[in-house]
């Protein structure tokens, strides 16, 4: 089967800092692929590689089997419309009402809307996030774990097919963040996307995934089931699981 | 202690903000003429910038057309020329004092507005989210600023004048008894084309200044709360420099073509 993401050897460094130092990794269709990796590791570099946010110094990266460092720029945004990407501080448009938030993208890519009007998609996207209400409030007046929710809606309206998580339970009370979890859950259910899940929520980790990789030192030091990785016997793996 | 490095440093740093300035520019332009358009945020844009520092222009305006006045009274008056008033008063208005001094209140209130407000959508990666959907965040939030700020501060200036005329007038009336007809009549048969072309001319290259140093300080913000900051204060100072200098410059042009 012909992996949605193909990273191979990737590497990426700011300065005398190497970040990312030969990571590879695939991600398949309908999978929840999660990455653990300490504060600073370079996940976010990753995802941001990903959708070219930043410019990897080498190694193959192919989403959706596009070369990215090679596509230009009308190919990208092209691209991006298939990848949705939830921020670690959520990102929502401050100046804009949630209704506003999920128009913004949609009303640039008019071909995603596929015969349904505006409203429409809107108001049944926000449902799926359990939000329907929300529709003309600001971002200022939502809690921290709604505007996950919203966020997540925005990256949903454009229908993409595979979703790039960063932290999705960052900051957010143990309970909110498991609500989160099953809103990921279900949302893979409703819309079978794939999903790319960066976190150091451990518990997030064994709830959703179906593989993980454990990036240390910029490669992926480990991967395997949740429950494969939790009885190594690796030192710097079993940290992972205190 | 050796100061060669910073200065090296300080001198580099400004060749290549100067550089970078220069591209973010030449992008405008590039990204202002290629469709689809933003015309519902551009006309949102113009409204929030004229809205923005409508009353402080015209308290500017009223001010600085009393004091000038007030100031300048007693001297004309000493050499028996009160009855220039309106038409020195008119010309340095318009020609200079105007345009200049409602560029620079822009300069704070618009400026720093917008590199503030661009910072923070930058630190909170609301720029970044509008790049990976696949949307264009420079057109959205760049062009239509620019534009609008190049639109807007020529209005603002011809209503900053209109209204520093007006003080102007309040203080003949009261001290000359000039009637408003004839006060008018004397600042307008003054002014020239030549006054009038390159004055004009010049606030819409102030709007165009205010609005990219605003945005490129805004959008290149570095990370956090203090670099949201510098972004707005930096936009300022930055902006009011480069009036000075444009405005020079349109001075040096007007003198060669209107042979002032
Ligand atoms: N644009 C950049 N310029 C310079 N250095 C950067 C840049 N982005 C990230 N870094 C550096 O790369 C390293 C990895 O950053 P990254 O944001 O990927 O960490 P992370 O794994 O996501 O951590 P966290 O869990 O705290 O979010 C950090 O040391 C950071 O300072
Ligand atoms: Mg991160």
């Amino acid at each position: 089967m012909e992996p949605l993401i193909h990273i191979e050897n990737l590497h990426k460094s700011f300065g005398d800092l190497n970040v990312l130092n030969g990571f590879s990794l695939d991600l398949f269709g309908e999978e929840n692929l999660v990455i653990v990796g300490r504060s600073g590791s370079g996940k976010s570099v990753l995802l941001k590689c990903i959708v070219r946010l930043l410019i990897p110094d080498s190694g193959v990266l192919e989403v959706l089997g596009e070369p990215v460092p090679e596509l230009n720029q009308y190919e990208m945004d092209q691209l991006r419309t298939e990848v949705g990407f939830l921020f670690q501080g959520s990102a929502l448009y401050d100046s804009m009402t949630v209704r506003e938030n999920l128009e913004f993208p949609l009303r640039r890519h008019p071909e995603k809307m596929k015969g349904h009007d505006v409203e429409t998609l809107i108001v049944n996207t926000l449902k799926s996030v359990g939000l329907a209400h929300t529709l003309e409030m600001m971002p200022e007046e939502l809690s921290g774990g709604m505007q996950r929710r919203i966020a997540l809606a925005r990256t949903l309206i454009l229908r993409p097919r595979v979703i790039l998580y960063d932290e999705p339970t960052s900051g957010l009370d143990p309970i909110t963040a498991k609500e989160i979890i099953e809103l990921m859950l279900q949302i893979q259910k409703e819309y079978h996307t794939a999903s790319l899940i960066i976190t150091h929520d451990m518990d997030c980790a064994r709830v959703i995934s179906n593989r993980m990789i454990i990036l240390i030192d910029g490669t992926n030091y480990a991967q395997g089931t949740y429950a494969e990785l939790s009885k190594s016997t690796d030192p710097r793996v079993q940290a992972f699981f205190k | 202690m050796d100061t060669t490095y910073f200065r090296g440093s300080a001198v580099k740093r400004y060749f290549r903000e100067t550089g970078e300035v220069w591209l973010f520019a030449r992008r405008f332009f590039r990204e202002a003429v290629r469709r689809p358009f933003e015309w519902k945020e551009l006309l949102n844009q113009c409204f929030i910038v004229g809205n923005q520092s409508l009353f402080l222009v015209a308290m500017t305006g009223l001010i600085m057309g009393l004091v000038l006045t007030l100031q300048t009274r007693p001297t004309m008056e000493d050499f028996g020329a009160e009855a220039y008033m309106p038409a020195m008063v008119g010309v340095s208005i318009i020609r200079e004092i105007g345009p200049v001094i409602i560029a620079l209140i822009c300069a704070g209130k618009i400026g720093s507005s917008i590199g503030a407000e661009l910072g923070s959508m930058k630190v909170t990666e609301q720029i970044a989210a509008m790049e990976v959907s696949g949307t264009n965040p420079f057109k959205y939030l760049v062009v239509t600023r620019i534009l609008a700020t190049t639109l807007m501060v020529p209005l603002l200036v011809i209503f900053g004048d209109t209204i520093a005329l007006f003080g102007s007038f309040l203080v003949e009336h009261a001290k000359g008894e000039v009637s408003f007809r004839l006060f008018f009549n004397k600042v307008f048969h003054q002014l020239s084309f030549g006054d009038l072309i390159p004055a004009t001319a010049k606030t819409f290259f102030f709007g165009f200044a205010i609005g990219l140093i605003g945005c490129y300080k805004g959008y290149t913000s570095k990370k956090g709360t203090a670099g949201v900051g510098r972004a707005a204060n930096t936009a300022v100072v930055v902006a009011s420099m480069l009036l000075f200098v444009l405005d020079f410059i349109a001075v040096l042009v007007a003198d060669i073509f209107f042979d002032l």
